[in-house]
């Protein structure tokens, strides 16, 4: 396969680009794989791609019902951070923020991670002091946070509101200057390339419709293009878990709801990194093709349906013009919604099911994009050994019943309440 | 958004509900612990037709009991809350 | 193009563009006016600084954008097809430098072959600064307009609205829709993007007359009717909610009423689209040159704003609008100098035209961002014409944006005029007139050199890009739209998408239909972000509350402390204190005489009733039934899943009613919580819970002394510790509560909030005697933090258990109460959880919110809750979660925050450092 460089893209000009090869394959379904991955977002094919480069397992199916990075990866803001508060999160956002930093050179597919800062706004003392909170427990598991003045924020963020009389007024922020943003579809397709490259097959348009079972054990599906056979067989569906999982007989500690975004049209340079609050539930960064893309909260209510409701952009954008007027007459462009898996302690679910040969990695609420990398690492560990890897570890299935839930906004199990 | 029927009131636009829980969720005081924690920590959570709890918060704060589609929102029931709505 | 074509009196309308003053005429698109005034190159392309001119006549316009009025009114992105000129309006070309004829980044389109679709996914590769390096080049070069920078003057507000019919669209189909709903008696409501009614009838008069648009609204009107022009709507949700957004005034232009637009929520019985049809662009190369246009826009701006676009003229379509439009221009004294028809035969009446079959543009050629030449393969030969302006027509394309944002709709191909046609729907909506049904077409031959003929002129994309992402796999309709950017740019694609999807489906080998669509997603035309934010962006939607007594706080000047949805003060600082010590004194002033503090926000509610004790140990989990009349006692209440969430105290207050505190941080949710065990689970309770939060104002007042002034007050025995008795203070009724969070001798006053102020008078003059003071939340917590009470937010985080909090030996021994279920899991009762510690420093200043670690900097599993100074001797305490801190007592860490560079070393202790005996309660 073409590597690519600019050199090759030099080339281009004397053949009009005509040597570049796809990007991945498109087979048809073998009878038998070691390992079938349901669901063609970043996290399954990520799974894949370390499957068949850390842990040597090649003869590997990745299932899309539709096609690759067309759910949550190609519908999220695009933030990558890892200033989380409690330790689990730490320790995994934080391996998988490293690599990021090194995802466009091991994919050989420019994935524009871009740390240009993820800032969180304070507006009172007592904001300020839980940034601080946030950011020493971030320092003392070795994490960036800075604690920012006011005037730092205003030097970092020209456009931000920084009147005194203003409802949130702005105090100063804790910023992780080694956050921001990715190329969410490039996630896909650098992974998805890397896959093909070493074996797996990426079946597009592929649904799974059922589960194989010998006994108790699940050793194959059932989908649109005929049963396929599998040693071990891994959702990872996030948004769906719970629909896939009941074909298994699972019930699974997760709501399924809508969660929106809008992009503005471009201008030119405004927002500099990534602008959040500890306060509003807004989160504003600027594309590379200028467009503010921006979201808030879920719709509240359990919904499969990629179609959310006006009033709940309205009040995030309402919340982003109260932060940076300025956004006032710009005009959003488009506005969409993906279906988020919230789990009942806000974190995610990686790891074995009670039905052998199955396992789950979905239960990523509105914050599954940044852990990309982490989660197809862990997850292939996972499946590759049988046993979770000590970074997923804490995130397993049993947790809730046990009750070592990981609640990093610490309100309970109802999502809605998150 | 939503039209929803309130069976106290009529027609309101959601914007005068909230959605509190699903119907399987509910833990009646008393509850064997392990049943307490399955209704707890599981749902059905279907891509269809679900039981599903809201109030009319800025209406008249009656608990109500939809049935309603998670694909079309389509409500196909809507009951005051109380024994007899639960199915 | 060469100066303005267009008869009649000069315009009369000032305006600018680029610093050029200018004439427009009333009515005038700001397009229709640099027409006018022979301005051919009005923008560049996205990409590659292409040279671009104005392409149509409406919203569908990709190229000409520009940047309009000034300060806060800036509004960049705005198509000059889409914008009415008025007087002394500001516009600006945008996305070039130094100049819109010699812009520097055209030099990106010298290296165009080097980047094609996609290439910055093939390069910039190594660390991620080195990344960050090319991508400030990449954004400086990318976005369209400059940002604004000021915030908007002026307002936006929003309105619902019920109609039985809303149609959309004030064509003819539209009008004759809405008048025979109107007739039927039905509640109609109309809207229109354009300024006009019916503007393609002054486009095309010789379907109808244009008078029979206005009669047909008049009557409209005259049946109740009501119809909305510059109103677009823009999006459909479910149950027919359309939002609709009404300009008031134009893009920039400073608002009559002060009011720029109004978004309208229209909830409609039925819903009828009379949105019209698209015209479709062709694809040869430079077909993005200025001069070369769509041929209705053409036709629109010859008989509606009386400008002729060129002298010499080339149409180019598959589809009879070739004629309409070649015999406006001729009407208009334009020069027809070939129609090329892709059909291989004649159709119908060609009037005479210079008409060529089997014709299709090969390419055109220009001189200083103006046409010059077309080309065109004619049969088997190559043909060349000198021209000014190229009309072309793709055919037309049903505007079905809104039937599909409406969900669960479906569409159906229509092979003769090659489009989607609204097909079935799940929502109440019907599609008519021309975004129902379009003409037919002819064959559109494929470009010979795809690279340059473009398809989303804003985005530069190319039939070549197209044909490149096919063979790099990205094959699926929605990866050929995100890798190529196509229909990506502010005009949604609503010329590009059929032209991809046509070439896609040529790759694919299958007809149209199959080769998929994308989706289509509100809103229709972009919608100004103020006006989506309605008139609370200023207060982000978050209203404050204002206490009962605000008057009487801000009257001293208090430093407010925001709190949720209220501020409380924080201090009262006398003579130029700073907020450390005037709470230092006021919680001195607590320990040592007395002080009084308004505890008003606190959640409370009347529950009463026979069964209210069974409600109130469901949410309590501590006992309540063995309360005597008149007693209170601390509780705190556990979520289901058995971690504690809220606390407060409970008070019998008479047989059967009691009333119940908790948090003013959690006071809706414990609100909702109520109202759920209340009337869902347990309807059969013979109990009433009243929210009475902001019935009552409350007043604590606390302190040795704090005995002696309530019984100044109320002229009675006071209470003892934890009870309760009614009085009257000022003439007002008063609730008095003997509870402490201070660690004195203290009282709660409630008072009905409209009486409260006498009360609050009283009080103060009498604490004022005692040489007591009012005391603000920064004291309350130092006093709380040293008597190791726990705030919820801070030590009551949502994670512990009662254990934990060291709350378990309250927990009702009989159970039944909300959680107990839930604390039954082993994890809550496991090593390794957090507990409640109290920290005092050994020497430093602990931080709040710090870390703890070892001496030698290893985390310790905990942290700092609340921090503070012991009141009345010195030292710094703190309360904390420590992992098995009960039984960590003695150990020596070090509280630290690294982001402050701050740090103490603290030993763990308990969580109790004043009073321990709880001496100072009694009497």
């Amino acid at each position: 396969m073409t590597s690519y460089s600019a050199l090759g893209l030099l080339r281009g000009v004397f053949n009009d680009q005509s040597h570049w090869q796809p990007a991945w394959r498109d087979p048809e379904p073998q009878a038998n794989y070691d390992v079938i991955i349901i669901g063609g977002g970043g996290h399954g094919l990520a799974t894949a791609y370390y499957l068949a480069s850390v842990h040597g397992i090649r003869n590997v199916a990745v299932l899309e019902k539709s096609w690759i990075g067309g759910g949550n990866t190609g519908r999220n803001t695009t933030l990558v951070r890892s200033n989380y508060r409690q330790k689990p999160l730490h320790d995994f956002f934080e391996f998988g923020l490293k690599m990021w930093e090194h995802l466009s050179d091991e994919l050989n597919y420019n994935v524009m991670f871009s740390p240009r800062g993820a800032l969180m706004l304070g507006h009172s003392d007592s904001d300020m002091t839980r940034l601080a909170e946030r950011g020493d427990a971030m320092r003392v598991d070795s994490i960036d946070a800075e604690l920012l003045s006011r005037d730092q924020v205003a030097k970092l963020e020209p456009q931000l509101d920084m009147s005194r009389d203003a409802r949130f007024p702005i105090e100063g922020g804790l910023i992780q200057r080694r956050g921001g943003t990715a190329r969410h579809d490039a996630v896909a397709w650098g992974y998805a390339r890397g896959a093909d490259r070493l074996g797996v097959d990426i079946i597009q348009k592929c649904e799974v419709t059922g589960f194989v079972r010998q006994g108790d054990a699940v050793v194959g599906v059932e989908t649109t293009r005929g049963r396929i056979g599998a040693g071990r067989v891994a959702i990872c569906v996030a948004g769906h878990s719970g629909h896939v999982a009941a074909m298994a007989g699972l019930k699974l500690p997760v709501e399924s709801q809508t969660l929106q975004a809008l992009v503005t049209e471009g201008v030119k340079p405004m927002i500099n990194g990534v602008i959040m609050s500890q306060s509003l539930h807004c989160y504003i960064s600027q594309s590379d093709k200028g467009g503010i893309v921006m979201g808030g909260d879920p719709d509240n209510w359990p919904s499969y349906a990629q179609r959310g409701q006006p009033m709940v952009t309205q009040g995030a954008i309402a919340q982003a013009i109260a932060l940076v007027p300025a956004l006032s007459r710009l005009r959003m462009l488009r506005t969409w919604g993906g279906v988020t898996d919230m789990s009942f302690d806000g974190s995610p679910i990686i790891g074995p099911t009670p039905v052998p040969g199955l396992f789950l990695n979905g239960g990523w609420c509105y914050g599954g994009f940044k852990a990309t990398p982490a989660s197809g690492w862990t997850y292939a560990h996972t499946l590759a050994t049988g046993t979770p890897h000590k970074l997923n570890a804490p995130f397993d299935l049993g947790r809730f019943a046990r009750g070592d839930t990981i609640d990093e906004n610490g309100v309970g199990p109802l999502p809605n309440h998150r | 958004m939503l039209l929803i029927t309130c069976p106290h009131c009529g027609p309101r636009a959601q914007t005068e509900f909230s959605y509190e829980r699903t119907v399987d969720s509910v833990v009646q005081p008393g509850a064997a612990p392990a049943e307490a924690m399955a209704r707890l920590f599981t749902r059905a959570n279907p891509r269809g037709l679900d039981d599903e709890i809201w109030r009319h918060t800025f209406g008249c704060r009656a608990w109500l009991v939809l049935t309603r589609h998670r694909m079309t929102h389509a409500i196909t029931a809507i009951r005051a809350a109380g024994p007899e709505a639960l199915p | 193009m060469n100066g303005p074509r267009r008869g009649g009196a000069a315009g009369a309308i000032r305006f600018t563009f680029d610093g050029r003053a200018l004439l427009a005429r009333p009515g005038d698109t700001l397009a229709a006016a640099l027409l006018a005034n022979g301005i051919g190159l009005v923008a560049r392309s996205f990409k590659y600084h292409r040279p671009r001119g104005i392409m149509a006549a409406g919203v569908e316009e990709p190229n000409a954008l520009v940047t309009v009025g000034a300060g806060g009114r800036e509004e960049p992105n705005t198509r000059a097809t889409d914008l009415f000129v008025y007087d002394g309006m500001v516009a600006r070309s945008q996305n070039r430098w130094p100049s819109l004829a010699f812009d520097a980044g055209s030099v990106l389109g010298l290296a165009a072959k080097a980047l094609p679709a996609g290439f910055y996914y093939k390069t910039f590769f190594g660390s991620a600064k080195r990344w960050m390096f090319y991508e400030w080049f990449i954004r400086r070069a990318a976005g369209l307009g400059d940002a604004p920078t000021a915030a908007d003057p002026d307002r936006f507000t929003q309105r619902a609205a019920f109609c039985d019919v809303l149609v959309v669209g004030a064509g003819p189909a539209g009008l004759s829709a809405a008048l025979a709903a109107a007739e039927a008696g039905e509640r109609v409501m109309l809207v229109e993007q354009d300024r006009i009614l019916a503007p393609s009838l002054v486009r095309d008069p010789q379907d109808l007359d244009p008078a029979w648009a206005e009669a047909t609204a008049a009557r409209i009107g005259e049946l109740g009717g009501r119809i909305l022009l510059r109103t677009t709507a823009a999006g459909y949700w479910d149950d027919n909610l359309i939002t609709v957004s009404q300009r008031l005034a134009e893009p920039g232009e400073p608002p009559a009423g002060g009011i720029a637009q109004r978004l309208w929520h229209v909830r409609a019985g039925r819903v009828i689209l009379a949105t019209g049809a698209l015209e479709r662009p062709l694809a040869f190369a430079h077909n993005d040159r200025p001069g070369v246009m769509l041929s209705q826009a053409v036709r629109t701006y010859v008989r509606r704003f009386g400008v002729v676009p060129g002298r010499r003229v080339v149409i180019a379509a598959n589809n009879d609008d070739a004629y309409l439009t070649a015999t406006a221009l001729r009407d208009a004294g334009a020069e027809i100098v070939a129609v090329l028809d892709t059909r291989p035969v004649p159709a119908g009446a060609t009037s005479g035209f210079p008409v060529h079959n089997d014709a299709m543009p090969l390419a055109t050629k220009g001189a200083r961002h103006h046409l010059r030449e077309v080309s065109a393969r004619v049969g088997g030969k190559v043909m060349h014409w000198r021209a000014d302006l190229l009309a072309m027509s793709g055919g037309f394309t049903p505007v079905v944006h809104l039937h599909m944002q409406a969900g669960g709709a479906a569409l159906e191909w229509d092979d003769a005029s090659q489009s989607f046609l609204p097909g079935g729907a799940r929502q109440n909506v019907v599609s008519v007139g021309s975004a129902a049904s379009v003409a037919p077409v002819g064959p559109t031959p494929p470009p010979e050199n795809p690279g340059k003929a473009f398809i989303d002129f804003q985005n530069d994309v190319s039939l070549g890009d197209v044909d490149l992402a096919w063979a790099e796999g990205y094959r699926s309709v929605e990866h050929l739209k995100r890798y190529t950017t196509l229909g990506m740019a502010t005009d949604q694609g609503k010329t590009s998408n059929m032209a991809a999807l046509g070439r896609l489906a040529e790759k694919q080998g299958v007809a149209i239909p199959e080769a998929g669509l994308t989706t289509f997603r509100p809103p229709y035309t972009p919608v100004t972000m103020g006006l989506l934010a309605g008139r609370t962006e200023r207060d982000a939607g978050a209203h404050l509350r204002r206490l009962a007594l605000f008057d009487v706080h801000q009257a001293k000047t208090p430093i407010w402390q925001p709190l949720g949805y209220w501020k409380r003060p924080r201090a009262y600082p006398q003579g130029g204190e700073n907020l450390a010590e005037a709470a230092l004194r006021e919680a001195r002033s607590v320990r040592t005489a007395v002080g009084m503090t308004d505890v008003s926000t606190l959640a409370k509610f009347e529950v009463s009733g026979p069964d209210a004790v069974q409600l109130l140990e469901l949410v309590c989990a501590t006992t309540v039934g063995k309360l005597a009349v008149g007693r209170g006692r601390y509780t705190f209440m556990l979520r289901e899943d058995g971690l504690v969430f809220d606390d407060g105290t409970v008070w019998r207050l008479a047989e059967n009613r009691y009333l119940l505190t908790s948090s003013t941080g959690g006071a809706d949710r414990m609100a909702v919580h109520l109202s759920y065990v209340r009337q869902f689970l347990c309807p059969q309770l013979k109990v009433s819970v009243v929210n009475v939060q902001e019935h009552y104002a409350g007043i604590a007042v606390a302190g040795p002394t704090a005995k002696a002034v309530l019984a100044g007050l109320i002229g009675e025995e006071v209470p003892r510790h934890m009870s309760a008795v009614g009085a009257s203070i000022a003439g007002s009724p008063v609730m008095v509560l003997a509870a402490s969070y201070s660690g004195e001798r203290a009282f709660e006053i409630y008072a009905e909030a409209s009486l409260a102020e006498p009360v609050w008078n009283a009080c103060e003059a009498a604490v004022t005697a005692q040489g007591g003071s009012l005391y603000g939340m920064e004291a309350m917590e130092f006093l709380r933090i040293e008597k190791g009470h726990l705030v919820v937010g801070g030590e009551v985080d949502g994670r512990l258990t009662p254990h934990d909090l060291a709350l378990d030996k309250m927990l009702n021994k009989a159970g039944g109460y909300i959680g107990a279920a839930g604390l039954a899991r082993p994890g809550l009762t496991a090593p390794g959880r957090k507990q409640l510690v109290g920290l005092e420093a050994i020497a430093g200043t602990i931080p709040e919110g710090a870390m703890l670690v070892t001496a030698l900097g290893q985390p310790a599993g905990g942290h700092v809750t609340a921090a503070a100074r012991r009141v009345l001797e010195s030292g710094s305490i703190a309360l904390g979660q420590l992992v098995d801190g009960f039984a960590r007592h003695g150990e020596e860490l070090v509280a630290t925050s690294p982001t402050r560079s701050q740090s103490a070393a603290v030993r763990v202790v308990a969580p109790h450092f004043y009073d321990t005996a709880g001496e100072r309660y009694r009497d």
